[in-house]
């Protein structure tokens, strides 16, 4: 209290008491510091435990030997009988991924699917994007709105939605018939092609959006500038505005092809038995066959091919966090 | 009058006062790069003291360092003789008026103003009563339920000024106070600031870059670059007495001449100046002697422009030709050419209004050139 | 960049494909959900008849209520958990573990949803071999695995608003007298409170919206609404699951809808009131 009245006193003489002995000073340090020390450590905590050390066990996992019992794997470090540790590492399960055929083609196909797809989508996410931000002001408000809207609605509803569109009796074959084009239905659902429009259909605004928000930074005077120095549009759009484009086609690309390349739900639901993909046959492999090790082994081969994309979408955020600061 | 009188309004003379804030061999790094280089300051009680420089010059650097945001790598800061250096910016008897005035946008004119009085744990009705007293010394009286950003920049930059005032600070901190007003506010919230300070007698240091800014305003400026002083003074002395060609040309526009000293008495000094060849002759001693390469600066104000041909040939005149005028209203600017092809810049007041466009000198025109020996000054680097 | 655009006949068309690509799908659910006939893609007359079905199935209900619960508990922790992770990784400089940490927080956002999935599970199994809990799994553990992963889109949100925020004000506030406790509490978190609600509705909705981290983690009894779809969708077409995805469409376009026409409103009142100040 003695404080406050003193800082009443007036002008110039002490509105800022200084705290007068040394070890208040040092208290009060301590306190800020593991105040700051709480904000990190509390956060980081729950990560290490429930994001980082699940990969551990996985990984652990993936080099043990499978089982009949539950857990269904050995324990990797066993006490023999004269006290000596055994540690057992078993590579087998990799190597069983790597002999069997289905698992190659699985991975390859899962990477040509995410791949293709999402080419598709920056095919067709670009120029809407580009068309978005020329939008006038409240067209653009609206437009984004509607890119935003499905991604707030169920994902597997609207995967689900697709079923009804392709099957046999689907409205896409019904418009075909009755067109004329074709004179019975064609097998659209349960097929590569499904699979293709289902995943650039979920994921096309996640390609939009990161280019849109690059886009929009794009000055327009550059255009301007580059026509008045007599580039032709299509010039100006190679030369300008692809390039400075580039950051925002990157990070749309890895966001698409980063999951996609893990996808279940769709290859489940619209591929059918027809379209193998890594993220069904890991859920099989853990879920039908009861073989955690291989399951474990099918993970962490998927963590390796998405490592390098994964880190080089960690850097673009990086890079944009510092960027702004 | 006695000698302590006079020291009044220039306490930096009197060698008996005591500073109010010091710095002591201030150095700062960022890194690789040294931002503020080893610098001494001294500030005394009741200033309006400029740091004055371009952009990455330090000045920035120096004011945070005074706030507490930045801790030097060394040196030490005393303000009222307490060393400062390792108090954190919250604990300082000091304020600051930040250039993007950052008023807190989720909270009214009153809020903001009362958010400092509070963290003092001052009680309720005083600051009640504190706030509403600064706000009728801002002239924001019936704003204070508003928000920031429903005020126009005036109102703003006062709002700022109001809520590091209204701390009572030992000293106020000023980054680019005037910077986001356009020309005409600046010009008067130039003098508003000076008759803030002079009523409150707290101590300002500014930021700036803008020199007429800091020649209006201060008592003293310190001209910043690359991380050092180039040269503290008053804005006299800065303007008419540059230690430095980098002083002359930065403040003002000045014409230098590269030259020797040919005579160096008491009371007065010769150059002989080359490119174009003249004597200039100043009315002042200088520490250097004879035949030494100096440079003299010759203000564009001081030289006076004639039609006709001096009487008597004496130093301080040149000959030439008209190639180049700016009319600017109230003054013109000629470029005169010289002989060894030099351009001499040259301003004079327009006092008769010129006739259908005719200027009192026109393009071509040989004119004369002369100034008094008052007018130049010796620079020795 | 809107002014002086010309047309191009090529974008527009591009974004009208674009749209109908994104919405026929959602339209034609909508539409059949209205049928009489049992059979999804074949019109047997309107009806609301799905509707009541879905209304009467207790099994539906239960769902609901259990990913309601589980959505907003844990967007709750995700939004506090994330916006200290964001606060720490712009505002405290480089600690000890910086890029670690950084790393753990922007992995989540792409990693396959298999992968977390089964790493969590497995995570939960040796903690229940170890420790005993958790003794069996449901709501519990789907509500940890969906605070791990949105907490990183929260972060991510955070983090982006805070260095796009000069630290300008909380230097103002420090130097007002206010410690850095006192900074964050009156400074930080306000200015940061859009921000976090953005961060709470996207991880209430990745919450809403997971089936397959939850279908790894969960356990016997405990069906999210996803999980009910997915085991009847898997079976073919089902109108009343029409009817479902119709009114989730709806809620959640009244939402969007009502949220942007407030940021709307807001952003004119402002302009207004700025208009008038004389800016």
């Amino acid at each position: 209290m003695s404080q406050e009245n003193n800082s009443m006193a007036g002008f110039n003489t002490s509105s800022y008491k200084l705290p007068n002995t040394s070890l208040w000073q040092k208290l009060s340090h301590k306190l800020q510091k593991n105040w700051k020390s709480a904000v990190i450590f509390i956060p980081f905590f729950w990560l290490l435990l429930f994001f980082l050390a699940p990969f551990f066990i996985v990984l652990k996992i993936s080099l043990s030997e499978a089982t009949i019992a539950s857990p269904p794997y050995l324990p990797m470090v066993s006490w023999l009988d004269e006290g000596i540790v055994q540690i057992k590492i078993v590579i087998d399960n990799f190597a069983y991924l790597w002999e069997d055929d289905l698992y190659v083609d699985t991975y390859i196909n899962s990477v040509r699917i995410a791949g293709v797809s999402t080419f598709i989508c920056l095919l067709l996410g670009y120029p809407i994007a580009y068309a978005i931000v020329r939008a006038p002001q409240t067209t653009k408000n609206i437009l984004l709105l509607l890119i935003i809207l499905p991604f707030w609605t169920s994902f597997l509803l609207r995967v689900y939605a697709w079923i009804g569109l392709l099957s046999d009796q689907g409205s896409i074959n019904d418009l075909l018939l009755y067109i004329g084009i074709i004179d019975e239905p064609i097998r659209l659902l349960y097929t590569q092609f499904a699979v293709y429009v289902g995943i650039v259909y979920t994921y096309l605004p996640f390609m939009i959006l990161p280019l849109y928000a690059n886009m929009e930074k794009l000055d327009l005077t550059l255009l301007e500038a580059a026509s008045d120095l007599g580039s032709k549009p299509f010039t100006t759009f190679l030369t300008v505005t692809l390039p400075l484009t580039i950051p925002g086609i990157i990070a749309g690309s890895l966001l698409v092809f980063i999951p996609a390349t893990g996808e279940y739900v769709i290859p489940d639901l619209l591929g059918g038995g027809n379209v193998l993909m890594i993220g069904r046959v890991l859920y099989n492999e853990f879920a039908a066959n009861f073989d955690w090790p291989v399951a474990s082994a099918v993970a962490i081969a998927l963590l390796l091919v998405l490592v390098l994309p994964m880190m080089l979408y960690q850097r673009i955020q990086a890079q944009e966090v510092e960027a702004k600061q | 009058m006695s000698q302590q009188d006079s020291y009044i309004d220039r306490p930096w003379m009197d060698p008996e006062a005591e500073p109010f804030i010091k710095i002591q061999g201030i150095t700062k790094h960022f890194d690789d790069f040294i931002a503020v280089d080893n610098i001494d300051l001294e500030i005394y009680k009741g200033e309006l003291f400029s740091l004055l420089g371009g952009s990455g010059c330090g000045k920035t650097t120096l004011l945070r360092m005074l706030a507490g945001f930045e801790t030097p790598s060394a040196g030490r800061i005393f303000i009222d003789g307490i060393d400062m250096t390792d108090i954190p910016p919250y604990q300082r008897p000091v304020n600051m008026m930040f250039q993007s005035y950052a008023l807190f946008p989720h909270m009214s004119v009153e809020k903001n103003i009362a958010y400092g009085l509070n963290r003092d744990g001052i009680d309720k009705h005083e600051v009640k009563k504190r706030v509403e007293e600064i706000l009728e010394m801002v002239e924001l009286g019936p704003f204070g339920k508003r928000k920031p950003h429903q005020l126009s920049g005036g109102q703003r930059q006062r709002v700022a000024l109001a809520r590091a005032l209204v701390k009572r600070p030992k000293v106020l901190l000023l980054d680019e106070p005037l910077g986001a007003l356009d020309k005409r506010l600046r010009e008067q919230t130039q003098f508003e600031l000076m008759n803030i300070q002079s009523e409150l007698g707290i101590t300002f240091v500014v930021v700036t870059h803008d020199q007429e800014e800091a020649m209006t305003l201060s008592t003293r400026i310190a001209v910043m670059d690359t991380g050092r002083f180039v040269q503290t003074g008053t804005p006299t002395e800065i303007y008419e007495y540059p230690e430095s060609r980098l002083i002359a040309s930065f403040i003002g526009n000045t014409n230098i001449f590269e030259g020797r000293i040919t005579k160096n008495s008491a009371d007065h000094v010769t150059v002989r100046a080359k490119n174009p060849e003249c004597d200039i002759r100043i009315d002042h001693g200088s520490s250097v002697p004879e035949g030494t390469k100096v440079w003299v600066s010759v203000r564009p104000e001081k030289i006076k422009l004639s039609n006709t041909p001096p009487v008597t040939k004496a130093p301080n005149q040149l000959r030439g030709i008209v190639s180049n005028i700016g009319y600017l209203g109230r003054l013109s600017t000629y470029h005169v050419k010289v002989e060894g092809d030099t351009n001499i810049e040259v301003t004079s007041p327009n006092q008769i209004r010129p006739k259908d466009g005719a200027h009192a000198f026109d393009w071509d025109d040989e004119v004369f050139l002369s100034w008094d020996d008052s007018s130049a000054a010796v620079l020795t680097k | 960049m809107s002014h002086n655009s010309k047309r191009s006949p090529f974008l527009v068309t591009m974004l009208c494909f674009g749209m109908a690509f994104l919405y026929i799908p959602m339209f034609m659910l909508v539409f059949y959900s209205f049928n009489y006939s049992k059979i999804v893609p074949v019109w047997g007359g309107f009806s609301t008849r799905w509707y009541t079905t879905l209304f009467e199935s207790e099994e539906v209900w239960e769902a609901v209520i259990l990913s309601l619960k589980i959505a907003s508990i844990s967007a709750c922790f995700a939004t506090i958990l994330g916006t200290l992770a964001g606060i720490a990784l712009v505002r405290f400089g480089r600690f000890r573990g910086h890029t670690l940490f950084s790393g753990m927080i922007t992995a989540p956002l792409v990693m396959p949803e298999v992968i977390t999935g089964l790493s969590l599970l497995l995570l939960f199994i040796a903690l229940g071999d170890v420790f005993g809990w958790p003794e069996k799994r449901g709501f519990s553990t789907i509500t940890i695995a969906h605070i791990t992963f949105s907490m990183a889109f929260v972060a991510v949100i955070i983090q982006s608003r805070l260095a796009g925020m000069t630290q300008d004000l909380e230097e103002a506030a420090q130097d007002l007298g206010a410690k850095p406790l006192r900074v964050l509490i009156d400074i930080t978190l306000p200015l940061l409170m859009p921000g976090m609600m953005a961060g709470w509705l996207l991880a209430f909705t990745l919450s809403l919206d997971d089936l397959i981290i939850a279908s790894f983690v969960s356990g016997p009894g405990a069906v999210t609404l996803p999980m009910l779809i997915y085991s009847r969708v898997r079976v073919g077409l089902h109108p009343d699951i029409n009817a479902l995805g119709t009114i989730i469409i709806v809620v959640v376009a009244i939402g969007v809808l009502l949220a942007g026409w407030i940021m709307l409103r807001q952003q004119k009142q402002r302009k207004l009131e700025e208009t008038l100040s004389g800016n």
